[in-house]
């Protein structure tokens, strides 16, 4: 808080309550406040050579050394970048056949309806 | 936002108080405790004895030269906190603790025998409580083997647990404390647990051998003892009338000397001739050599002679802010003082605590009398009025929850709207029997005391934290007991 310092143990645990409530989720954030949430850009892209991150060291997506569709491809079958996507093992072995190029092809992965 | 500028809001419950030229809230009932800055101040000011919408209260704000985005941000920060509110909202009290906490102190009466014959002792004085006829005068062995076997059992996950001996006079039955000693030791190292201990002693007994004994196992020591020779043995007599403060000086001392291995405590009662408070603290810390010394006022019904009328608790006020006072500059320069009322109330100030009992007894907490009875604290020990079971049977579970029902914050209707709830709890379960023969009812005789007294302290904790912040550290871990 701004306008309130807190000073004993309690107080900060208002504090902590009351920025919890405030502020945003942000996924791999540090550090935390005080410094202002920003998208957290991890070293490694260029070394990985399979981003799987959404942005590039700009906050773009203009820069990456993998387009963006990449990450599906990623999230689909070597789990690196985890999202919910169909299962290819048992259920969508398929799921991914109309995509030969996920950069050309990634509007052909489709919904799956269980 | 301006939806809601047309709302209404008010002060939350807080205590303000000020600490060098800084500001502070202490907000009730979360014992929290906040520094203001400047426009919080105005906003503070602004609603004293009144309630303002929320846009008169922006629009002041920037008359202030606060900018919109800043008071608006400031006024929900002050709304999150609770330090204003938006129309009634009545704290709730604090919820009673699970019915299955666990012990952690066990206070051992070894005895209720005793070599002096203080007249304001609770045990034997008028007030007295207890009703030891028929019952053993000594604890033996095999009550007090089960009465740590209780303590483990009872204290669920707890990896420290804590013993204090007490009586009576605690050394009367050393043999017994030393037996007691190894056993639980014994136990406690079978599961890989740790046990401490304390006891409160009047030093008559004292030997060099006991001592030794005493350093050796670290047990804590408090000494009861009123000040130098002529307060001292005003009450702390023998039978014949003779005071204490001959025999037990020099075992005092050698005490002092002797134990390093914990700090050596005196417990002071204050009565009617006995309220000198400096003096008394100068001798105990500065010629005994005490590491630690505290006051309490004797617990009496009003009427016993020795029961300190209002204006001596008025000089027992104005002497313990002086001690106060020193305690800050000694806490400035990173010193410890050594007047534990102070260090008692910043370390629960430091936590914030928010009390649903005013302590732990019945709960955290039993004493167990000689015969094996249980009690809610070694104050009740021996009495069939407030017995909560026996250590063979265990805790009467219907019994501890209606102590704990009447002890409980929430069933004192005076307190609800004390500002120092979350510290007092309305006080002392057996100073409320004595005086008003419920142990649930607020200790109503010491409440202005009480809370000039908090008010105080938070002002010393304020500007602590304003000037040595790194010193309130040492208070950052709850005490075992």
């Amino acid at each position: 808080m701004k306008h309130l310092r807190a000073v004993n143990k309690k107080a900060k645990r208002i504090d902590d309550f009351v920025a919890a409530r405030e502020g945003d989720v942000v996924g791999l954030q540090n550090p935390s406040p005080p410094t202002p949430p920003k998208p957290h850009i991890p070293m490694g892209c260029s070394l990985m050579f399979s981003p799987g991150w959404e942005v590039d060291a700009a906050g773009g997506t203009a820069g990456l050394c993998q387009p963006v569709e990449r990450d599906i491809y990623d999230c689909y079958v070597t789990c690196y970048w985890p999202a919910q996507v169909p299962d290819h093992l048992n259920n969508t072995p398929d799921w991914t056949s109309k995509c030969a190029t996920a950069t050309k092809d990634w509007r052909n992965l489709d919904l799956v309806f269980p | 936002m301006t939806a809601t500028t047309s709302r209404a809001v008010s002060l939350g419950e807080f205590h303000a108080f000020e600490a060098g030229a800084r500001r502070f809230l202490y907000l009730v009932p979360a014992g929290a405790i906040f520094e203001l800055d400047d426009a919080a101040a105005i906003v503070i000011d602004r609603l004293s004895g009144k309630s303002a919408l929320l846009d008169e209260l922006a629009a002041d704000l920037l008359q202030h030269g606060v900018s919109s985005q800043d008071a608006r941000e400031l006024i929900v920060e002050l709304l999150e906190a609770g330090v204003i509110v938006n129309g009634h909202r009545s704290a709730e009290a604090p919820q009673s603790p699970p019915s299955d906490f666990p012990l952690q102190t066990l206070v051992l009466n070894l005895t209720n025998q005793c070599n002096l014959s203080c007249q304001y002792c609770y045990e034997f004085g008028a007030d007295k409580v207890a009703t030891p006829d028929g019952k053993p005068k000594f604890m033996d062995l095999e009550t007090a083997q089960a009465s740590v076997d209780f303590l483990l059992a009872q204290s669920g996950g707890r990896r420290t647990v804590h013993i204090t001996f007490f009586g009576g006079e605690t050394l009367m039955n050393f043999p017994l404390l030393k037996q007691v000693v190894a056993y639980a030791n014994k136990q406690v190292a079978a599961d890989g647990r740790k046990i401490d201990f304390s006891l409160t002693t009047n030093a008559t007994l004292l030997t060099p051998p006991i001592i030794d004994f005493l350093s050796e196992n670290r047990i804590g020591v408090t000494v009861s003892m009123d000040g130098p020779k002529e307060l001292h043995d005003q009450l702390r007599v023998f039978s014949n009338g003779r005071g204490s403060y001959d025999i037990i000086e020099p075992k005092v001392r050698a005490l002092i000397q002797n134990h390093r291995t914990r700090p050596i405590t005196a417990r002071v009662t204050l009565t009617s001739g006995v309220t000198d408070v400096v003096k008394i603290f100068r001798h105990l810390k500065q010629d005994l050599g005490f590491h630690e010394v505290g006051f309490a006022p004797v617990t009496t019904s009003p009427n016993q002679l020795y029961a300190i009328n209002g204006s001596g608790m008025n000089r027992v006020l104005e002497e313990f802010h002086f001690l106060a006072n020193e305690y800050l500059e000694y806490a400035l320069r990173g010193e410890m003082h050594g007047f534990t009322n102070v260090s008692d109330t910043l370390a629960e100030l430091h936590q914030g605590v928010n009390k649903s009992h005013p302590c732990g007894a019945g709960l955290g907490l039993v004493g167990v009398g000689p015969s094996g009875d249980i009690a809610p604290c070694h104050r009740f020990v021996d009495s069939d009025t407030h017995a909560l079971g026996h250590i063979s049977k265990g805790i009467d579970t219907e019994k501890q929850a209606e102590f704990l029902r009447r002890g409980h914050i929430g069933s004192k209707y005076e307190c609800h709207t004390c500002w120092a709830r979350p510290l007092c709890a309305g006080g002392c379960h057996h100073e409320a029997f004595v005086r008003y023969g419920d142990t649930g009812h607020p200790n109503l005789h010491y409440c202005d005391w009480i809370r000039d007294w908090t008010d105080t302290c938070l002002r010393i904790y304020g500007s602590i934290s304003a000037g040595n912040p790194e010193f309130l550290e040492r208070f950052a871990e709850r005490r075992a007991s």
